[in-house]
């Protein structure tokens, strides 16, 4: 799996694509810095940049590369390596790619303008962490998609309809449910309601650990008194890691029953 | 060599093999005819485990072929279309297979014998049809497997390259080993093969050495005989 994985990553390090997107992460790290010329509101600024665009270049990049690599696929299907270390493989090259750019295009701007010396360095770490988890996460899903649909168009149509989902649907459809049950007692509902949205979870992720999470929404706020800071931090973390290890598992699982 | 029980392989609706067996033994060239879309490459796939059977068994030097995979590092293949990542280059390509094989392998007497030196750092994408395939069956041949599969190995090669492709086909059964070729050539598999298997409607319709086609179906020429298997079905 790791030869796959090498061969994937340099194939994607030496694409222009993403030095565009570590070129993005640059410009707008630096725009940030300059506008805010505060380290902690440029977090919580970019925090809102993240949540919604780390999911979409997540999922165009996934579904793009495995219909790109279709070729690489079949090649290595008829070579001596299992098919699960082939697609978890390619998986992790794409998602390390990514994250390596996101990583370093944010990382240095802020390294520059002193990150090192301020307090705010625990939440941005934080912040690129859940930038991380949410590639990881989405670009496993993008995966998936692809893996079920033969068909470029509509692979690509799924996994962008699924990103503008969870991206923005979700949080309406949501908020309409608070507003038609609001005689009900909902603070389960919620609670259960965010865990099955990725993107959610890691704003409130984030927010708890800022400390503003009673300022910013109801799911927030339901979740700092359901859990406390630390819980709630830690049961966040593990529902994100567990979104991406299950879609993980399933590429797996999906992998070794295709035809080629 | 080869044991295949009973193999049975539908996409969707579209019933492809329909109970396949067949036993190829060691040493020698076998050809797998068929109109198209009779199964040939199906049944080539599930041989090498690209294609999932719904049912049936392969054993591979008696042992029964597993979904990891690795058994196929005893196989050299030659796929149908010479489909390859596009933005590498070819010596690189070469060298992924060989490191992917993780075993020596033997590639420039291949790349003098087919002229691709001017091709060696050239992107496979600007690469032509023919040459695609050059490159192709030097992946396949420099590997020194027991067991050879080739399927449409002829596709798009210039008469010289066909030559060298026979003479490098023919070395390869000297050395003792199995290959499976298949072709729509009918020349190309007259002159080679030892052996016939013939695949009408995902079954073994004919099995057997070309005299035994020939009296089977009454005809001198080979490439009448395959036309009279055809008919005679479809009558």
């Amino acid at each position: 799996m790791l030869k796959i994985l090498k061969y994937s990553f340099f194939d994607l390090i030496r694409s222009r694509w993403s030095y565009v997107y570590l070129l993005f992460y640059l410009l707008l790290g630096f725009v940030l810095l300059f506008l805010n010329q505060d380290l902690s509101k440029a977090v919580i600024t970019l925090m809102n940049v993240i949540i919604i665009l780390v999911p979409l270049i997540g999922t165009i990049f996934g579904v793009m590369y495995y219909y790109n690599s279709k070729e690489f696929t079949e090649l290595l299907l008829a070579q001596p390596v299992k098919r699960s270390s082939i697609f978890v493989g390619q998986y992790l090259g794409v998602s390390l790619s990514l994250v390596m750019s996101l990583v370093l295009g944010l990382g240095l701007p802020f390294v520059f303008y002193g990150l090192f010396q301020s307090a705010a360095i625990w939440d941005f770490s934080l912040l690129l962490i859940t930038g991380a988890l949410l590639t990881f996460i989405f670009t496993a899903l993008a995966f998936n998609i692809a893996l079920y649909n033969e068909n470029k168009i509509k692979g690509f149509s799924y996994a962008i309809l699924l990103w503008l989902f969870l991206a923005v649907v979700y949080d309406g459809l949501f908020l309409m449910s608070l507003i038609v049950f609001e005689t009900y007692p909902l603070d389960k509902f919620t609670l259960f309601a965010t865990i099955f949205n990725p993107i959610d979870l890691s704003r409130i992720l984030i927010l708890l650990k800022l400390d503003i999470a009673a300022l910013l929404g109801y799911t927030g706020a339901i979740f700092q008194k359901f859990f406390g800071t630390n819980w709630g931090l830690f049961l966040a973390l593990g529902t994100l890691c567990l979104w991406v290890v299950l879609p993980v598992l399933n590429i797996r699982r999906k992998a070794k029953t295709k035809d080629f | 060599m080869i044991k295949i029980e009973n193999i049975h392989k539908k996409f969707g609706k579209n019933k492809v093999l329909k109970g396949v067996d067949l036993e190829i033994p060691e040493n020698g060239i076998f050809a797998i005819l068929g109109p198209n879309g009779s199964g040939k490459t199906t049944l080539i796939k599930s041989i090498l485990g690209m294609v999932v059977p719904d049912q049936g068994k392969i054993f591979i030097d008696g042992k029964q072929t597993h979904s990891n995979g690795l058994y196929r590092k005893n196989i050299d293949y030659l796929p149908q279309i010479a489909n390859f990542p596009g933005n590498l280059g070819v010596s690189e390509l070469i060298k992924m297979i060989k490191d992917l094989r993780g075993v020596n392998a033997d590639s420039d007497h291949l790349i003098k014998l087919f002229q691709l030196e001017p091709f060696l750092d050239k992107k496979l994408n600007n690469l032509s049809g023919g040459t695609k395939q050059k490159v192709n069956i030097v992946l396949t041949f420099m590997f020194d497997s027991k067991l050879v599969i080739l399927d449409e190995p002829t596709t798009g090669l210039d008469p010289v390259a066909l030559l060298h492709l026979k003479e490098l086909i023919e070395q390869e059964k000297k050395k003792g080993k199995t290959i499976l070729v298949t072709s729509h050539i009918m020349s190309f598999v007259e002159e080679i093969s030892d052996e016939i298997v013939f695949i009408l409607e995902g079954k073994i319709y004919f099995k057997g050495n070309l005299s035994q086609l020939r009296e089977k179906t009454g005809q001198e020429d080979f490439e009448r005989a395959i036309a009279h298997l055809l008919k005679k079905n479809h009558a």
